[in-house]
């Protein structure tokens, strides 16, 4: 009888065609138009002359090989710092695991590019290491020269994302995995590598593309070292300098977008059927076991965390030094201090400090709400299509900021809202919206993992007890998934604030600019630097009080429900 | 409130191709312990599933004392269900969690406070109200799952394996607790377990599911006395199966085997006496012996066989014997008791089979 019951309401239906809209609004038709434009002749036909145009000219050549060695280079410095952090806090008892986990959300929470000239003062060539290395050696060491320094600042910047999945990998391996190979003769090396290794595999691979593909499409970075023979700043100048009509700023995006769909698909390839992480572990079972350290060494073990952590903290001390120092060149530390950069900031641009909170708090939200609609529609309905919004949704992953905000540009090219003169491509609100998409993938994550952590017989037991659908969300899923929804708002909140290369090609004005822009425009000049720095100190203020709070508010979350969402 | 009866009529139930539910009909009768009982994958949890309306059957009907429910979702209902894993919301306190349905139902406050109090003082935790889930036992998760679902007065309860996640004593002493509470509330109850001892001794009927088919509906004893085939037999207690031929003759049926001969089935029997029925027997009406007794003219005749022990089993109340009897394996339990003598491994032994204790079983 009740044959053709319809497997989904129309409220579902109408979200996912709401969200659907929204990403082919926002992502598809810009990014596509992008592509197309890379390969379109002009009289409506397709040709690769603007490659061959591209691979003609040196320095385009040049800065392919350059952006690939960086990003790889830096993912091989980024796991040599990761891989010995991540074993030591697993698989030894260990009193610094407090230190790691500081290493590892230190150089998340300042901006790469605002680091690079704290490390340019600390690094440089004139910097305070090199003065003092001259001085007592008469050596000095090039950290900050061309792409070393680019490979110098991405690594240390970018190593948490590594320590961090690995971290997690190593953890969710059960005692009773490295037990029953014991128990059947492996032990030391062995087992590590034919247990341990490929277990903790899936984080590795995971956070290393993650690596790479920020690596390759980072902008501020190499702009504010003054590197320019790389592909994003190259796409940056050929559509600044040369116009939004250049063929060679498309054929740039359509690389970027490549190599990180290729850096995708490759772990996608490896993690193919590897996903342990929800088989391998009963819920109660112990993690793997810890051994003591001996004396040598914990020698060992602590000064290689003391160097990294000088490391890590060198360019948040730099970046204080800078903000508070009244002259600071040719010497190791600044001549005087003052604290007229902070009052030029706040009383010059407090704009910027409101629009961040502005742009960002925007973004985060719609992130939020749109994730947690398709992590249910995913998890918890029959719509149809819904795979299609994840994947959408997901794709901007391998979407470089500088490749959306050219997209954006290009295809609202003289369109405006009606009723409105400015042209919609200058309007703020594209700003927020080009953080929305680009941080929605970490947010989704963040949300279908806190929604598959909902048992689905605790909805079924809502509406068993008279609760309808509506209310099942309201009163049991929202509330469950809080935690999740939580790291999702501020892991997109805090990385929008930081975020440069869309920034950098959507602010029109100085009155739309957030403080990342600001950063960025204040470094420009020498004049300028300490002024930038304080704003750099604020933005890591701001982010650094926001990781704080969500963190203390999901752990006391998690000790009272015993959900624990994970943090991206 | 009035004990309801439940039906369910012709339900079918595919995934795929995959037939979960094939032409399901029953009657669980107002007031009646009910258990669904079978193998995991038999598809009683599916079935369950379908009455408290999380599921859609591709055909068929369930009604409630006489009206349709196939349609209504499952938060209009008012079939109160306690989950396997009890289901419980870890950011509600015990009082939330039992509230929760009356409010949905906006009850006034006061109401829904003397409710709550009154269904935890049913279940005896009336102290632990303001816990929250993970601050709980097994068993007082299990308690506050059933307090939750009793607490909306629901027309029928129905149960999910709700005892299979407690330890061994607990499950015994939960399941005489949920079956005075049961007869005290006289609601009707349907309970699914995959535990034969729990469906025997908890509830007054059993439906016997397998691959999505019911295989026989009845009391515990009927089930256990007189199986419709070999799978309720062999699931419901342990048996012995004798094969043999069936003949007819004018109206009557004769079953012959190697090992018992030719046996007259009774006129009700003949009728199930298709090809490739069996005879079964279970191991604690046979009679062991070490000596060879001759038949005699018992009433009911008693059938004496010679058997050679393989195997000995020592389960405390009983021993029970791997005997082969004429290359017809049989297992037979031996009450244990001060003066049983004992077998060890090669005996030979006489084994005496009561004629009355003889089933046939398609």
């Amino acid at each position: 009888m009740s044959k053709m019951v319809r497997q989904f309401s129309f409220l579902q239906a109408l979200a996912a065609l709401s969200i659907a809209l929204f990403l082919l609004t926002f992502l598809v038709v810009p990014v596509v138009n992008v592509i197309y434009i890379a390969f379109a002749d002009g009289d409506g036909g397709l040709t690769f002359s603007h490659f061959a145009a591209f691979f003609g000219i040196s320095l385009m050549q040049e800065s392919f090989w350059n952006s690939l060695i960086v990003a790889l280079v830096s993912v091989f410095f980024a796991s040599s710092i990761a891989l010995p952090l991540a074993y030591l806090t697993v698989r030894f008892e260990f009193r610094g695991a407090l230190l790691v986990q500081t290493l590892g959300i230190l150089p998340l929470i300042m901006p790469p590019f605002v680091g690079a000239v704290a490390m340019q003062l600390i690094f440089g060539r004139s910097g305070s290491v090199n003065l003092l290395l001259t001085n007592w050696f008469g050596i000095s060491i090039p950290l900050m020269e061309g792409l070393t320094g680019v490979i110098f600042v991405e690594s240390l910047h970018y190593f948490p994302f590594i320590l961090l999945n690995l971290t997690v990998a190593l953890n969710n391996i059960d005692s009773a995995m490295e037990e029953s190979a014991q128990n059947l003769g492996a032990h030391g090396l062995r087992l590590f590598r034919r247990i341990v290794f490929p277990l903790a595999m899936p984080g590795y691979v995971a956070g290393a593309s993650l690596v790479f593909i920020k690596v390759f499409d980072d902008l501020g970075t190499p702009l504010v070292l003054n590197v320019t023979n790389m592909l994003a700043p190259q796409a940056y100048l050929r559509i600044t300098s040369v116009g939004l009509e250049d063929p060679i700023g498309y054929v740039i995006s359509v690389l970027m977008v490549g190599f990180s769909l290729l850096a995708l698909w490759l772990s996608a390839i490896v993690l193919k059927g590897k996903d342990y992480s929800t088989t391998q572990r009963g819920g109660s079972g112990s993690s793997l076991s810890r051994r003591r350290l001996s004396t040598p060494q914990s020698i060992l073990a602590y000064s290689w965390i003391g160097l990294l952590l000088l490391l890590v903290l060198s360019p948040h001390i730099g970046i204080v030094l800078l903000s508070l120092s009244k002259v600071w060149s040719f010497s190791v530390l600044p001549d005087a201090y003052t604290l007229e950069h902070f009052k030029t900031v706040l009383v010059d641009s407090p704009g910027m400090i409101v629009n961040t909170l502005l742009y960002c708090g925007l973004a985060a939200l719609l992130d939020i709400v749109i994730g947690t609609a398709i992590a249910y529609l995913i998890l918890r309905t029959k719509v149809p299509g819904r795979q299609v919004l994840d994947f959408m949704a997901s794709s901007a992953l391998a979407i470089p900021g500088i490749v959306l905000a050219i997209g954006y540009l290009r295809t609202f090219k003289g369109l405006a809202l009606p009723g409105a003169d400015d042209p919609l491509t200058t309007l703020w609100i594209m700003i927020a919206i080009a953080y929305t998409v680009r941080r929605l993938p970490y947010a989704l994550r963040s949300c279908i993992a806190a929604l598959q952590q909902v048992s689905v017989s605790l909805e079924e037991a809502a509406e068993n007890l008279g609760a309808t659908k509506r209310r099942t969300i309201q009163r049991i899923v929202v509330p469950l998934m809080a935690g999740g929804i939580l790291a999702g708002f501020v892991t997109s909140f805090i990385t929008a604030a930081v975020e440069l290369s869309a920034t950098i090609m959507l602010t029109t004005t100085q009155s739309n600019a957030p403080m990342s822009y600001g950063i960025y425009l204040y470094m420009q000049s020498i004049a300028g630097r300490g002024p930038g720095a304080a704003l750099g100190v604020l933005a890591v203020i701001i982010v650094a009080l926001g990781t704080y709070f969500s963190h203390r508010i999901i752990s006391s979350r998690a000790l009272r429900t015993g959900i624990h969402p994970t943090l991206e | 409130m009035k004990p309801v009866q439940v039906e369910c009529r012709n339900i079918a139930l595919a995934y795929g191709k995959v037939q979960v539910l094939k032409d399901i009909s029953l009657t669980v009768e107002p007031g009646e312990f009910f258990a669904l009982l079978g193998p995991s994958g038999s598809g009683k949890s599916t079935l369950l599933r379908l009455i408290a309306g999380f599921n859609f059957a591709q055909g068929g009907q369930i009604t409630v004392d006489g009206s349709d429910i196939t349609r209504i979702p499952p938060w209009q209902r008012n079939i109160g269900m306690v989950f396997q894993n009890y289901a419980l919301w870890p950011h509600m306190t015990v009082e939330k969690n039992v509230a929760f349905g009356l409010e949905e139902r906006k009850l006034p406050r006061t109401e829904i406070g003397r409710k709550v109090a009154d269904v935890l003082a049913l279940v005896g935790l009336t102290d632990h109200a303001h816990r929250r889930p993970n601050q709980l036992s097994g068993g007082q998760q299990q308690r506050v799952a059933l307090a939750r679902t009793l607490a909306v007065e629901p027309k029928v309860l129905l149960l999910d394996e709700p005892l299979s996640n407690l330890d061994a004593k607990l499950r015994v002493q939960m399941r005489q607790e949920l079956k005075s509470l049961q007869r005290r509330l006289g609601i009707t109850t349907i309970f699914v377990t995959h535990d034969q001892e729990e469906a025997l001794t908890t509830c007054d009927r059993i439906a016997v599911m397998d691959q999505g088919v019911i295989q026989q509906i009845g009391t515990p004893m009927e089930l256990y006395d007189f199986p419709a085939n070999r799978f309720v037999a062999n699931f419901v207690g342990t048996i012995n199966f004798i094969e043999g031929e069936i003949a007819h003759r004018q109206g009557s049926a004769e079953f012959f085997s190697e090992l018992l001969g030719t046996i007259s089935l009774p006129a009700a029997a003949a009728g199930h006496a298709v090809a490739g029925a069996a005879l079964a027997v279970r191991p604690h009406t046979i009679t062991i012996g070490a000596d060879r007794v001759p038949s005699s003219g018992d009433s009911p005749r008693i059938i004496r066989v010679v058997g050679n022990i393989l195997e000995r089993e020592f389960l405390g109340e009983f021993v029970r014997y791997r005997i082969d009897a004429n290359g017809t394996e049989l297992i037979v339990d031996q009450s244990h008791q001060p003066g049983n003598e004992m077998f060890a491994a090669g005996r030979n032994v006489t084994l005496g089979i009561s004629e009355s204790a003889l089933r046939l079983v398609s």
